[in-house]
């Protein structure tokens, strides 16, 4: 008997008769039809029984006994896929590189890990597999790396295997730039570390120095602590603290002043005065300081550099547009490849329900295609033989052969994720203040400098120079140089706790002034999902159309279809009591046929409900006609007026009526009549109005872009309050990105929008929001993305972005006035290596307590995420 | 305290010992996943536990 906890719990539940059994595998419920009896595991699915048996053949039950959190199920057993196109010698070769041992390393993303028992039993692969030589996964970013010997076991094995244990593995192709980008991260931090320890022992050697000041101390004893602090300052000098040169000098060579300048200019001067004073034996050394100092900025470089955006990059997103798999026909058979590796020319076969892998022309079949990803129309289109059929667009209706024209980036999806990356590029990059007024810093400290020499000459050349070098150093804009990156990194950290993920500082910068904010209309001002709003009409026609509207993916369709009929009702409240739809029976549609013109038919019959499935678009169904056989057509009143059919007057006003609500009337026609209207609208959040006000009190000018009907669009506008001026509708991707273009780059102008067909006009725009629930690439696109629906994140947004620059003005106002003591200090005289090194982390701290204590946000519009 | 002369520079020499491990681990990844390492230390337990299940 098995003593796991959760088999005891399954038994207890099928002893005490109760129904709600846990699955064994992945932990959800077990649906009362797949419940066994007389066996101690159940479970919810085929794959999550096959995963358990695999588990436990492999001996790696120690997974069940593992902190586990709720899984997901694994599906069934048949759509689990055969992987082949992984071994495919063009793949193996694109997607992988061999190491020293003669191994095979691939990277996998993986899909389905949510608990770190799911790390364990993936890290458990060589164990399972023989020939995978080693596997290690990241949580963080839910990737695994792979070695492989290719003489042993198969790629496909592989992703088989986990595909049977709940996985499902993507290759990723482990590019150049995110090469690059973990080199870079490992460059900082390990000058950080040299830095960090340079600094900690010179400043051990420096206390030992000032103590000695005071209490005196062996000129020997001090000559050695000098030589260390020397030793170790150069290597912070020379080691990490070389990239401030670098920059200073390239910011000279391109004659754009930048913080960095002063910043080379205190530590060159700070290292030769040192030098120079610790062979003479004589005289003040700044080592401590210096090494401090480098060890500070450097903090503030690596902030910095953690919090730059990623801009979007063309072929990842081209990659989640595509599907990666392909069906290639090859001598009339097709077969399983992957998908960048088909060519021009090649024919593919496209199945319903898929997403087509490339541009191309139908060679044969019929169907109805979803392009909403390009154009932003949401309407299926036909398509039939010699038309073209574009990458990325969904295959809805039926099974399709398509000679490739174009693959790749040269498809029209990869042209619109180019333009994107493009429109990423020309966005203008903010200038940091701080840098801006590097120049006049350089030259009013180097003037200062020479003042110094000046008015101490009459005390000798050497006393005068030294006097400019304490200067020099402690006009280092330190703790200036801080309070930009540190003032951003805080607030980013902020809002990510409520849900508002700041891709990069700018952003912040771009927001703090008021400027124009776009907003896209459907699932930004609106709850973005079409609703069964009203309905005209016998609720039994209702209840036809329903089973008929079942059958089709549109969204109109899918805010008719019987669940939503059922939710309207109910909310009605007991107006279901209708002889045509009695108890135990249902109406099942047959022989649906969709057009483009927005119109929908299907033969509906009356059958007995019996649990099971609905017998669909089987056409005996419909030419046998047993009870009650109806023809009924749905759509707009151009449909209906094309197919013949004329309305009564009564369902016409209804319909206007309807578009004066903002809601779209759907007609439903028996018999060569309408018979029928029903009102389906998104209806606008409840706040929206509420925040659209509080945007303008803040003084920003709110505006709508929208590929919706103009008169619309026009009309919902008008309920939120925004200018009619500001209000455009129909408008293609491709206007939206022009007419962002064109606005005026004085003031800033902010995307607001959700879709894929957004996010050229996201990413162009000074500051792009993708709302909550938007599309993988819109994200991406986005230099903002809202974790939370509606229009309140936005708000609290501004607020966050006013917050924070105020906190920077604060910190640069006071590290700026450090730095005038510390000059005037040195100018008088007075500074001495120990005050200079008391200053310098002060000031930092300052910054630093300054930049944590201040409020990021006002009133609590959203709360942190606990 | 003539001792310093020889303390300070052993000081320095481990205190760049230690620097240079610190880049060895840098260097060798160590420090690219910050997430997953310290939970898998967890799972030396289990193969152990592993005896006593069926």
């Amino acid at each position: 008997m098995n003593d796991h906890p959760l088999f005891r719990h399954t038994e207890t539940l099928l002893r005490e008769g109760g129904r709600a059994a846990t699955c064994a595998h992945c932990g959800q419920d077990v649906p009362p039809g797949k419940l066994k009896n007389n066996r101690e595991q159940q479970f919810c699915c085929s794959g999550c029984e096959l995963a358990y048996q695999l588990i436990h053949d492999y001996g790696l039950d120690a997974y069940y006994d593992m902190d586990r959190t709720l899984g997901t199920a694994v599906g069934d057993v048949d759509e689990l896929g055969d992987y082949s196109e992984l071994d495919s010698p063009e793949f193996v070769e694109q997607f992988s590189s061999v190491d020293a041992r003669g191994l095979r390393r691939i990277r996998f993303g993986i899909q389905g890990i949510h608990c770190i028992a799911c790390v364990w039993l993936i890290e458990k692969l060589p164990q399972m597999l023989p020939g995978v030589v080693e596997a290690t996964v990241n949580w963080s970013t839910a990737t695994l790396d792979l070695f492989w010997n290719p003489a042993q076991v198969h790629l496909s094995a592989v992703a088989q295997l986990l595909r049977r244990l709940g996985y499902r593995v993507t290759p990723i192709r482990y590019g150049e730039r995110q090469f690059q980008n973990t080199l870079e991260t490992r460059r900082h931090l390990i000058r950080l570390g040299v830095a960090g320890a340079a600094a900690g022992n010179n400043m051990l050697i420096a206390l030992g120095l000032y103590l000695g000041w005071f209490s005196g101390m062996e000129a020997g004893y001090e000559l050695l602590f000098r030589y260390a602090s020397c030793f170790l300052g150069l290597i912070s000098l020379f080691g990490p603290g070389q990239v401030f040169f670098r920059s200073a000098w390239q910011a000279m060579k391109a004659g754009t002043p930048h913080m960095d300048l002063p910043i080379a200019l205190g530590l060159g001067a700070g290292g030769i005065g040192g030098l120079i004073n610790t062979i003479r034996g004589q005289g003040e050394i700044y080592f401590d300081s210096l090494g401090m100092l480098v060890f500070l900025l450097l903090i503030g470089r690596f902030i910095q550099f953690r919090q730059q955006s990623r801009s979007a990059d063309a072929v990842e997103l081209l990659y989640q547009l595509t599907p990666r798999k392909a069906r290639k026909i090859v001598n009339g058979v097709p077969q399983e490849t992957h998908a960048d590796l088909l060519k021009v020319n090649d024919t593919v076969q496209v199945l319903a329900g898929e997403l087509i892998p490339v541009d191309g022309i139908i060679q044969s079949g019929r169907t109805a295609i979803d392009e909403g990803i390009l154009t932003g129309e949401s309407l299926p289109q036909p398509r039939g033989v010699g038309q073209q059929v574009a990458a990325g667009t969904l295959n809805l209706e039926g099974t399709i052969v398509v000679a490739t024209t174009a693959v790749g980036s040269h498809t029209r999806v990869g042209q619109l994720s180019a333009m994107v990356e493009r429109a990423a590029g020309e966005k203008p990059q903010i200038v940091q203040w701080a840098n801006k007024i590097g120049g006049v810093f350089v030259t009013l400290v180097i003037i200062l400098a020479i003042a110094t020499v000046a008015i101490w000459w009459h005390l000798g050349w050497l006393t005068a120079l030294d006097r400019a070098i304490a200067l020099l150093i402690v006009a280092c804009p330190c703790a200036l140089a801080m309070a930009t990156p540190l003032a951003l990194a805080i607030a980013l950290g902020r809002a990510a706790q409520r849900g508002m993920l700041i891709k990069s500082g700018d952003v912040l910068q771009r927001l703090h002034r008021p400027g124009t904010i776009w907003l896209d209309k459907t699932g930004t001002v609106t709850e973005g999902r079409m609703k069964l709003v009203d309905w005209r009409g016998p609720t039994s026609l209702l209840c036809q159309a329903a089973a008929v509207q079942d059958q089709s993916d549109h969204p109109i369709a899918r805010s008719m279809n019987r669940a939503a009929v059922r939710r309207y009702l109910d909310e009605l409240g007991g107006a279901t009591a209708n002889v045509n739809d009695s108890p135990g029976h249902q109406w099942v549609a047959s022989d649906v046929q969709q057009t483009a013109k927005g119109g929908i038919s299907g033969t509906v019959v009356l059958a007995r409900e019996n649990g099971e499935d609905p017998p669909r678009a089987e056409p005996t169904a419909a030419n046998s006609g047993p009870i009650d056989s109806t023809r009924i057509l749905i759509g707009n009143w151009g449909f209906l007026q094309q197919a013949g059919i004329a309305g009564t007057s009564e369902f016409a006003a209804f319909g206007e009526k309807s578009i004066e609500r903002e809601l779209t009337p759907v007609f439903v026609a028996v018999h060569g009549e309408v018979r029928g209207v029903a009102a389906v609208g998104d209806p606008l959040r409840d706040d929206s109005r509420q925040r659209i006000r509080q945007l303008q009190q803040a003084g920003w000018q709110a505006g709508m872009l929208s590929g919706d009907n103009p008169a619309i669009v026009r009309r919902v506008a008008d309920r939120l309050g925004l200018d009619p001026q500001l209000v455009h509708g129909g408008l293609l991707p491709e206007d939206k990105v022009e007419f962002l273009r064109g606005q005026s780059s004085e003031s800033t102008q902010v995307m607001v929008g959700d879709g894929v067909n957004d996010s050229a006009a996201l990413a162009i725009a000074g500051v792009g929001i993708a709302v909550h629930g938007g599309s993988e690439v819109s994200m991406q696109a986005a230099s903002v993305y809202l974790n939370r629906p509606g229009l309140a994140p936005i708000v609290a947004l501004l607020d966050l972005s006013r917050r924070t620059m105020t906190t920077m003005r604060i910190t640069l106002t006071v590290s700026l006035l450090y730095n005038l003591f510390a000059v005037a200090l040195a100018m008088f005289g007075v500074i001495n290596p120990l005050i200079a090194a008391v200053l310098m982390p002060f000031s930092s701290l300052t910054v630093v307590s300054l930049s944590w204590f201040r409020r990021s946000f006002g009133d609590e519009l959203i709360a942190e995420r606990r | 305290m003539t001792v310093l002369y020889i303390a300070l520079p052993i000081a320095l020499v481990v205190s760049i010992m230690f620097v240079i491990a610190f880049v060895f681990c840098v260097r060798s990844g160590q420090f690219d996943d910050l997430e997953t390492p310290p939970r898998r230390i967890l799972f030396d337990d289990i193969p152990q536990r592993k005896g006593k299940a069926p």
